[in-house]
């Protein structure tokens, strides 16, 4: 009788937490899904973080659409669908976003061969400048005040 | 001289980029069902409950789909303009009562006037998601064929309806 009992309690804890399994399982998801996708109604927050009317009805149509056993880039494209790209918040790369995405690479390229030109350009004024005779005589002069200053002090 | 006409170049190429910016409102997000056939949807008549309304009814007519709220306060801003609309019968505007209480509704177009050819309560918001709505009041253009053509967000102004919804639904009726 007691080890049926056992038996008993042993299956129910094991049903009830498969269930929370299956429970956190599709709420992860719906966490991953909806951190991906930009609220509408305050654009700085996403879908898993707004508290916004829109926000609360597309996490439950997130969640039902899970149930229904869609995949994740069936939800996502669900939204695009109906939102367009701008609730994504990682943008698909096609023409009108090539400027999005290629402009920080091309800023620093145009940077980097800037930066090499200016360098090139100041070696090449330090090296043609040799001291002609003139030039070399004022400096001796010069260095030597400066010697007898320090001697006087 | 050229020395200074680089980074002149890079300084007038940002300023207008920002400047052009500045005059764009970040709160109108393109709608991707402009040119798209408008979204099926059965859905219950306000002041009749019992019975329902599709877009299908409205097959053949060029038609002003409104989504309104009478907990949103900026659609009082447009509704003046509504109800000019029906009274001077250019364009018929069913109305999209968004997530709202089918009283609270009947009791503000009581109190406002009732500019719609027949209001359809969207009482989970779900047909709504299905247009894309994130904003009340929002306004649909729709022709003939049930093509949405053009999509205002937020309170339609005398401006918006004068030199944008009200030629592009003339064009659209020939």
């Amino acid at each position: 009788m007691r080890a049926l009992l056992a038996l008993l309690v042993w299956c129910a804890a094991g049903a009830a937490f498969a269930q929370i399994g299956q429970q956190t399982e599709a709420d992860k998801r719906l966490v991953d899904i909806s951190a991906e996708l930009r609220c509408l109604v305050c654009q700085n927050q996403t879908i898993a973080e707004s508290n916004a009317d829109l926000a609360v009805d597309l996490r439950r149509q997130i969640r039902e659409q899970i149930a229904d056993g869609r995949s994740d880039r069936e939800i996502i494209q669900y939204m695009t669908d109906r939102y367009g790209d701008f609730v994504l918040y990682r943008p698909p790369f096609k023409a009108t976003t090539v400027l999005l995405w290629l402009g920080p690479a091309l800023l620093l390229i145009v940077g980097v061969l800037t930066l090499r030109r200016t360098l090139r350009q100041r070696r090449a004024l330090m090296a043609d400048a040799p001291l002609d005779e003139e030039a070399r005589r004022r400096a001796e002069a010069l260095l030597a005040d400066n010697e007898e200053e320090r001697n006087d002090t | 001289m050229s020395k200074y006409l680089l980074p002149l170049g890079v300084f007038i190429t940002v300023a207008v980029f920002l400047f052009y910016g500045l005059s764009l409102n970040p709160r109108e997000v393109p709608s991707p069902l402009v040119g798209k056939p408008a979204p099926a949807f059965q859905l219950p008549v306000l002041h009749s409950p019992d019975k329902t309304f599709t877009p299908k009814e409205m097959a053949g007519k060029v038609w002003l789909l409104n989504v309104w709220a009478s907990w949103c306060v900026a659609c009082r801003d447009e509704h003046p303009l509504m109800v000019e609309l029906s009274r001077r019968k250019i364009v018929p505007v069913v109305g999209l009562n968004y997530k709202d209480q089918p009283d609270d509704a009947k009791k503000w177009l009581r109190h406002f006037g009732d500019p719609y050819l027949t209001s359809v309560s969207d009482l989970e918001g779900r047909v709504g998601i299905d247009f894309g709505v994130y904003g009340v009041p929002e306004t649909f253009v729709i022709d003939k064929d049930g093509i949405i053509r053009h999509k205002h967000i937020g309170p339609i102004t005398e401006d918006a309806l004068k030199e944008k919804i009200l030629p592009l639904v003339e064009r659209l009726s020939r």
